[in-house]
């Protein structure tokens, strides 16, 4: 009924590839963009920005980072983990090199290193594809893991072996380290969110978006018709690197204010993983709604006892959360097997052609 | 510069030659923890070739059917009971995995199925965890059976310690690869895995029941999936941290060829000796540690001159 | 008749419909052909009898489909294939890491006959297709097309079926090869006795070798009839054959347009 197309008529084929060919669409994010802006900051409380809103959009561009390697490009990659490390590291060193430049510009500065290491692991992918690069992925994982712990350059060679965000400030605010405010990280973080969203979105619907997928759907295809196919994967890995490189820094300096290395291990590689399967391959959106679910099943389980007035010993806790986590995830791709994304666009399409059911 | 140039070409090298006997030690030791590893890589073979799934479960499988087994012996049941309820409880396992993740994810891309492994295995960390509690547990050898106790040998002038676990544990490892081998090749089931291997859509129009054969094959990924938690469990202990060092069954694999059985055990040995090898001549002196990784990367090295592993099939592609 | 579709709807992934109440007939030891263009529905009906549909999230929400008498639509594959309906797949789909013979052996998956018959049904299978017996220790996907497609039928008649289920036998194969393959599934049909429902985009070929024909297009039945009689239909001759009459089409001749959008509606 208001999701009616009829009357928007597309008379270029510019128009008709938009970002959001229906107006509806565009409006609707329109209004979500003012909540997140100006509703957010000054209604939720520090609880909720800490541990639901702050890392569902940090892990959400780690997940698009993922997802434009694995959903768009198809090339499954269990090293997020690692080059969330290297950006957070990165980030780290450059902060106490440069302590006059703007944070904001350094943690973004920071994902061209983890695009550069992302792009050295990407190599193999020259001759190798599948499985077979998954497990050139988990010796990146596993290697940068190994050096994250040994080389104590990295941390400054602090004592503890972890890194600590100082504090820095943006327009006279503090927006990292321990004096800086939720909303005021908050922000921030919204803001480079919707920057590398905004980019994303435009990459993979443009021509890069389209070798990807060629390539995804069928390699030997794409090269014949001229992809060269060394070079969507390299750009691929870069580019993906880079999110997950911004996502790691951002992790530390927004959100933890101080990391160990375990903070990346192969856990976190498999959690973004899942991020980018629930959401839906090859979504940008679903990215995020991965991510929403993902980081927050866990802080729901644990709650659900709390609220019910049960008392759980905290080991068991943490078993069933595990368990019902694994369930879920089960059940959940049962129900979908491509996604939340993919829920959302037959929701969609089911609305179009309301009242019809075919 | 030529210092640690030295250390990498030359110094390794000379220790070796000047205590060959601490050499052939490492070499052993390698070598166990490689059959090992071709154990754990036998049971995601297994699954691979039936369903291609990769079992990222397997893992946990291992270390699920060992604190079973455990736990129930600390119950105080005897050992062949527990052994026998131990198998009961995989068979269970192997039918509701069929149930409740493979027969609704049919047809489902690699990627979904890899993700829904993943949820199982932290469905069974977490079920495991709770049933049996999270602490590491020691495997009660003795009761099982295992001999124990250790041999020496005298060559190059020094000795070598061989503990017969270890021996026990190569023996079974070879046993089960060899049988498992066999049964694949020759019988009617076996060929019937295979098919389903390559299209099991096909193999379902000619009326090979999906449900049974992977029900087999889960049971028997279970059945290695428990030697391999004895045999580990006796070695150190049997904890969760064991489902990260099964990954390493991924590199295996890749060296030998995710459909070949005899290849799984040589890569298996490859990997468990490199990387003993690395650790103790190059790795110490960069900290030490270096176990985590170098198998990936000896697993890479290949892969860059035979993309195919050493004894994978040859993938037919179709043009 | 040993397989009734009466009017049946398929349903994928609960939003796209396939199927628009299709029914047909194979009579014992007929050859039918269903025909129509790529996406018409072939293959999907031919999924829907043996029940491989439900493993591609598609369900039959209308009809019924009576396989011998009984109802079988929510059955399971290999319980046709035990009843005697087995399916050849499109595009051939042989095992190709399996040596041809292999493949064969696998067809008698469901036989509890024990060796001896299967050896003798494999000598059968070999004396309908001499060819195979040429490569039967070589793995079945470096074979040629032909080959293969031999070798997927042979495997289906290793379960000893009632009904043969054909999907598009003739797809990518050399014209002289469908003639072969086509021969030979018509021996198997006066031979073995083994009713046919072959799926084609090859009209000509397939009402050639059918006694009786059906066409589908957008997922229903447009028309059906004995084979000569669809052969010597003026539209089937003009759609499919390609075939004009006497004079060249011109399109300014709106009436054919007419009638092929009466087809489609």
């Amino acid at each position: 009924m208001f999701y009616n197309e009829v009357g928007q008529f597309k008379t270029s084929y510019r128009a008709d590839q938009a970002l959001f060919p229906i107006r509806q669409d565009l409006i609707a994010l329109g209004v979500f963009l003012i909540f997140l802006y100006a509703v957010v900051p000054f209604t939720f409380n520090n609880f909720w920005l800490n541990t639901v809103v702050i890392p569902t959009l940090i892990f959400g561009v780690a997940t698009i980072g993922l997802n434009i390697l694995t959903g768009y490009a198809g090339q499954l990659s269990f090293g997020t983990g690692a080059f969330m490390g290297v950006g957070a590291y990165t980030a780290f060193k450059l902060t106490t090199y440069f302590p006059e430049i703007n944070i904001v510009i350094l943690i973004l500065t920071s994902g061209v290193t983890s695009a550069a290491i992302g792009l050295f692991f990407g190599i193999p992918s020259l001759r190798i594809k599948g499985l077979y690069l998954a497990v050139a992925t988990l010796a990146a994982q596993f290697f940068l893991e190994w050096v994250f712990i040994q080389m104590h350059w990295l941390n400054n060679y602090s004592e503890s072996g972890a890194i600590v965000a100082p504090t820095r400030t943006l327009f006279g605010v503090a927006i990292t380290g321990p004096s800086a405010t939720a909303s005021a990280r908050y922000l921030v973080v919204l803001s480079i969110v919707v920057l590398l969203t905004w980019i994303a979105a435009n990459l993979v619907r443009g021509r890069f978006g389209r070798s990807w997928r060629a390539v995804r759907d069928m390699d030997i295809a794409a090269e014949l018709i001229g992809i060269s196919l060394f070079g969507a994967k390299l750009r691929a890995f870069a580019v993906s690197s880079f999110y997950c490189g911004v996502s790691g820094a951002m992790l530390v300096f927004f959100l933890y204010g101080a990391a160990e290395p375990n903070v990346f291990d192969i856990n976190r590689s498999f959690s973004i993983l899942f991020m980018v399967i629930i959401g839906g391959l090859g979504s940008i959106y679903g990215s995020f709604l991965g991510a929403a679910f993902i980081w927050n099943l866990p802080i729901i389980i644990r709650l659900i006892p709390l609220a019910l007035g049960l008392r759980v010993e905290p080991v068991y806790t943490e078993f069933l959360t595990s368990m019902i986590e694994g369930a879920l995830i089960i059940s959940v791709l049962i129900v979908e097997p491509r996604g939340f994304a993919r829920l959302w666009q037959i929701a969609r399409e089911k609305l179009r052609l309301w009242p019809f059911p075919y | 510069m030529l210092d640690i140039l030295h250390k990498i070409f030359v110094g390794p090298f000379i220790e070796m030659s000047h205590a060959p006997d601490l050499l052939v030690q490492v070499l052993w030791e390698g070598f166990v923890s490689g059959t090992l590893y071709a154990l754990i890589a036998l049971g995601f073979v297994l699954i691979y070739k039936a369903s291609s799934v990769f079992n990222f479960a397997q893992g946990i499988m291992v270390v699920f059917s060992a604190l079973t087994l455990v736990g129930l012996i600390e119950m105080g049941l005897p050992a062949w009971l527990a052994l026998l309820m131990t198998v009961g409880v995989m068979y269970v396992l192997a039918v509701s995995v069929e149930r409740t993740i493979l027969l609704p994810l049919v047809n489902q891309s690699q990627s979904t199925m890899i993700m829904a492994t993943i949820g199982l295995s932290s469905f069974l960390i977490g079920f495991g965890g709770f049933i049996f509690g999270g602490e590491p547990k020691s495997m009660p050898v003795a009761l099982l059976g295992i001999p124990t106790g250790s041999m020496q040998f005298s060559v190059f002038n020094g000795h070598i310690n061989i503990q017969n676990l270890d021996l026990a544990a190569a023996v079974m490892a070879l046993v089960m690869v060899t049988t498992l081998g066999i049964f694949f090749s020759k019988t009617r089931i076996g060929r019937a895995l295979r098919a389903v291997a390559d299209d099991h859509q096909a193999a379902l129009s000619v009326g090979i029941t999906l449900k049974q054969i992977w029900v087999i094959v889960w049971f028997t990924a279970g059945i290695v999936g428990l030697t391999t938690g004895i045999f580990w469990g006796a070695r150190s202990d049997v904890s969760f941290s064991l489902q990260i060092i099964a990954l390493k069954a991924l590199p295996v694999l890749i060296l030998g060829g995710f459909t070949s059985i005899p290849g799984v055990f040589i890569g298996g040995l490859i990997i468990g000796i490199g990387e003993q090898l690395f650790e103790y001549y190059w790795g110490v002196q960069m900290g030490g540690g270096t176990q985590g990784w170098v198998a990936y990367m000896i697993a890479l090295l290949f892969l860059w001159v035979m993309p195919q592993g050493l004894f994978g099939e040859k993938i037919i592609e179709r043009i | 008749m040993i397989l009734e579709l009466d009017s049946i709807d398929v349903v994928y992934d609960h939003v796209i419909q396939v199927l628009k109440g299709v029914s047909l007939q194979v009579p014992r030891r007929g050859i039918v052909a269903l025909l129509g263009g790529n996406g018409a529905g072939k293959s999907t009906t031919l999924k829907a009898i043996s029940t491989l549909l439900q493993f591609e999230r598609g369900e039959v929400t209308k009809g019924s489909i009576l396989f011998d008498g009984v109802r079988v639509e929510h059955s399971t594959p290999d319980e046709l294939v035990r009843r005697g309906c087995v399916h050849v797949m499109e595009g051939r789909r042989c095992f190709e890491h399996l040596t041809v013979e292999e493949n064969l052996l696998t067809g008698a998956f469901t036989r509890k006959e024990g060796s001896s018959v299967i050896a003798d049904d494999l000598e059968l299978v070999y004396g309908y297709f001499p060819d195979l017996k040429l490569s039967r220790h070589s793995l079945a996907g470096y074979v040629s097309g032909g080959i293969q497609q031999m070798c997927a039928i042979g495997r289906g008649l290793m379960a000893r079926p009632r009904l043969m289920l054909l999907d598009e036998p003739s797809i990518s194969l050399a014209p002289r090869v469908v003639e072969e393959v086509f021969e030979i599934v018509q021996k198997l049909n006066h031979e073995q006795g083994v009713s046919i429902l072959i799926a084609e985009q090859n009209i000509n070929i397939a009402l050639k070798y059918a006694s009786y024909g059906y066409v589908l297009e957008n997922g229903r039945v447009v028309l059906d009839g004995e084979a000569n009689e669809l052969r010597n239909n003026e539209d089937i001759r003009e759609f499919y054959l390609g075939i004009a009459g006497e004079h060249r089409k011109s399109f300014h001749n709106v009436k054919s347009y007419r009638r092929r959008k009466r087809w489609l509606a």
